[in-house]
């Protein structure tokens, strides 16, 4: 059976026909990550039993003529800092090195109740934190569409596993584009669900007011499908909202005629490369003859969602990284001699240079005398950032932009200046500080062969539009 | 210019300060390297000073902003009752050091 862009519905039809067991659709996979992720480095590491005993769950179901959930058989992976019971969580870092917890992330739970097979975990930037995925404690991941490029950051493992035909659809975790960007270096769909859509449970906190779970899939429908499963209230997460799940899968086929369609100018300024302008255009031209309204609006804060999100994220993960202190789990430096050697030797070994700066700079942000200057500015940015979208939602349903302002850059390529790495963020930023939903889908590639990614931005809980015009995105290309 | 922006330029002190508030020891060779980034991430920040945020207020959740659905805003909470959480066993089997029942750690007490 070809593994090469297997979707859900061939995935499924294969499984319903016997011409694949969900057993055996498990193993290729397995095979394929075993001749082909050495050179990629997306897993981290392979749930081989818990995989095989789902599998063999599903079959036994399929062979007494049970009916099967929405995602039974599907295999799928793990962004790594999701929690998984029977296997690791590092999140990328050394200082959770050995760490098995000991429950399942909300996500991760549900999608095995709707009968997807969890392969394993997926590498990521360390705690998250990265627009390349060369922050990795366990070595970068290479972009499988061209192996001398990063595949995005943070959800790098996420995006290439499914670029590699190495998992039908996986999950990742998206702070200030983290799902969206690696899904346009790597040429898949992406989606950033609105904040409080899908619960954190059991997801590693960063920056726990801007932080997102959502899927990684081969098509349009495949991540509405995967969506619809993680979705909802969930009782272990606060801020997770009790607003009722749509049928987003079901509602794809509807026309997007009379949509108004927003173009923001500020996404289109200096900087954006010209192959992918173009292609945005013919996008944008095709929702056009789809019938759709196409407005020019503004949301005029946008060159000030960086450094805004630089102060958030990095003081809330000043915060939510103190755990990690040698006490509980994970890493713990031997030769310290007092409780607070312990803690600063740990947490030295532990954290790489990127998870280093950041904590010094969300602390420096926090610290008495510049809380005003740096934080509390930056929420009232933050404020000022999420009118804009409100107000351009007041005049049009959707928003079309780049995701991002370059196709993938070469490994190495921006290392050495943070701020050069950070402003990779400049078109997804916004998004995050203001709760919105998007969504990356492949709409073309570069003269290089690179792909090229359009993303999609709806209204908070507005899932369905966006999905619905990602699809239109999607079929026209076809 | 702004006092953020004369404030944008970090000493070696004020790494070791920050460094010592987030309980991180940094070696000799990452203090300038530290020092020369959060000067260059600072400088770039200070663009904020350029909006007169007076009167906006700060936003802290996604929630607050929404307004309308209480549903969307996350505030139905769970009943408070109690309710079993992970095993002990479990969540000690994760720690460097423990007697099965308490995380163990060096000493408290410096003399």
């Amino acid at each position: 059976m070809e593994l090469e862009g297997l979707t859900m519905d061939a995935a499924r039809a294969a499984l319903a026909s016997g011409e694949v067991t969900a057993t055996a659709l498990a193993e290729l996979h397995y095979g394929r990550i075993a001749a082909k992720d050495g050179k990629i480095n997306s897993f981290l590491a392979v749930s081989r039993e818990r995989a095989m005993r789902q599998a063999a769950r599903i079959d036994e179901m399929a062979a007494k003529g049970e009916p099967l959930p929405v995602l039974a058989g599907i295999p799928v992976g793990i962004k790594d800092v999701l929690t998984m019971v029977g296997s690791p969580a590092t999140a990328g870092s050394l200082i959770l090195k050995g760490y098995r917890p000991p429950y399942d992330a909300t996500a991760v739970a549900k999608l095995e109740a709707a009968g997807a097979v969890l392969l394993g975990k997926l590498n990521c930037d360390e705690f998250a934190m990265g627009s390349s995925n060369e922050n990795s404690a366990y070595g970068p991941v290479l972009n499988p569409k061209a192996l001398d490029r990063v595949p995005g950051g943070s959800s790098g493992g996420s995006a290439a596993a499914v670029a590699a035909n190495f998992a039908v659809a996986t999950l990742g975790t998206d702070t200030g584009g983290s799902i969206r960007q690696p899904a346009a270096f790597c040429g898949v769909v992406g989606v950033l669900p609105t904040y409080g859509r899908v619960s954190r449970y059991g997801l590693i906190a960063f920056a726990s007011s801007l932080d997102r779970v959502g899927p990684f899939a081969k098509n349009v429908k495949d991540a509405a499908t995967v969506l619809q499963v993680i979705a909802g209230k969930d009782v272990m997460d606060a801020t997770s909202s009790d607003r009722p799940v749509e049928d987003y899968a079901g509602g794809l086929a509807e026309p997007v005629e009379g949509l108004r369609i927003g173009v923001p100018e500020e996404y289109f300024g200096e900087g954006l490369d010209p192959e992918i302008r173009t292609a945005i255009d013919s996008v944008i031209a095709g929702l056009k003859m789809a019938g759709c309204v196409i407005k020019t609006v503004s949301l005029p804060h946008t060159k000030y969602a960086i450094p805004t999100y630089y102060v958030i994220a990095t003081a809330e993960a000043s915060s939510n990284l103190s755990r990690f202190d040698g006490v509980r789990f994970g890493l713990r430096a031997e030769e310290a001699k007092t409780l607070s050697a312990m803690f600063k030797k740990t947490r030295d070994a532990g954290f790489g240079a990127e998870v280093k700066r950041r904590i010094l700079l969300g602390t420096y942000a926090l610290s008495a005398g510049y809380y005003d200057a740096y934080y509390r500015k930056a929420q009232q940015v933050r404020t000022l950032l999420t009118r804009d979208f409100l107000a351009a939602f007041a005049d049009v349903d959707i928003l079309v932009a780049p995701v991002t302002p370059t196709p993938a850059f070469k490994l190495g390529e921006k290392t050495d200046d943070p701020v050069k790495m950070y402003l990779e963020d400049i078109y997804s930023v916004a998004a995050s500080l203001a709760g919105v939903c998007g969504i990356s889908v492949p709409c073309g590639e570069t003269r290089d062969g690179l792909p090229i990614g359009v993303q999609v931005i709806g209204r908070h809980f507005d899932e369905a539009t966006m999905l619905r015009v990602a699809q239109a995105v999607e079929t026209a290309r076809a | 210019m702004s006092e953020t922006s004369e404030q944008a330029e970090v000493t070696i002190d004020e790494v070791r300060r920050v460094a010592e508030l987030a309980n991180l020891e940094l070696t000799a060779e990452e203090e300038p390297r530290m020092q020369r980034d959060l000067s260059a991430i600072l400088r770039h920040i200070a663009q904020l000073n350029e909006l007169n945020t007076a009167g906006v207020p700060p936003m802290a959740q996604v929630a607050e902003v929404l307004g309308g659905l209480l549903q969307d805003r996350g505030e139905s909470l769970r009943v408070d009752e109690v309710r079993p959480s992970v095993d002990r066993a479990a969540v000690m089997g994760s720690a460097p050091e423990t007697d099965g029942r308490f995380f163990k750690v060096p000493k408290v007490i410096e003399r």
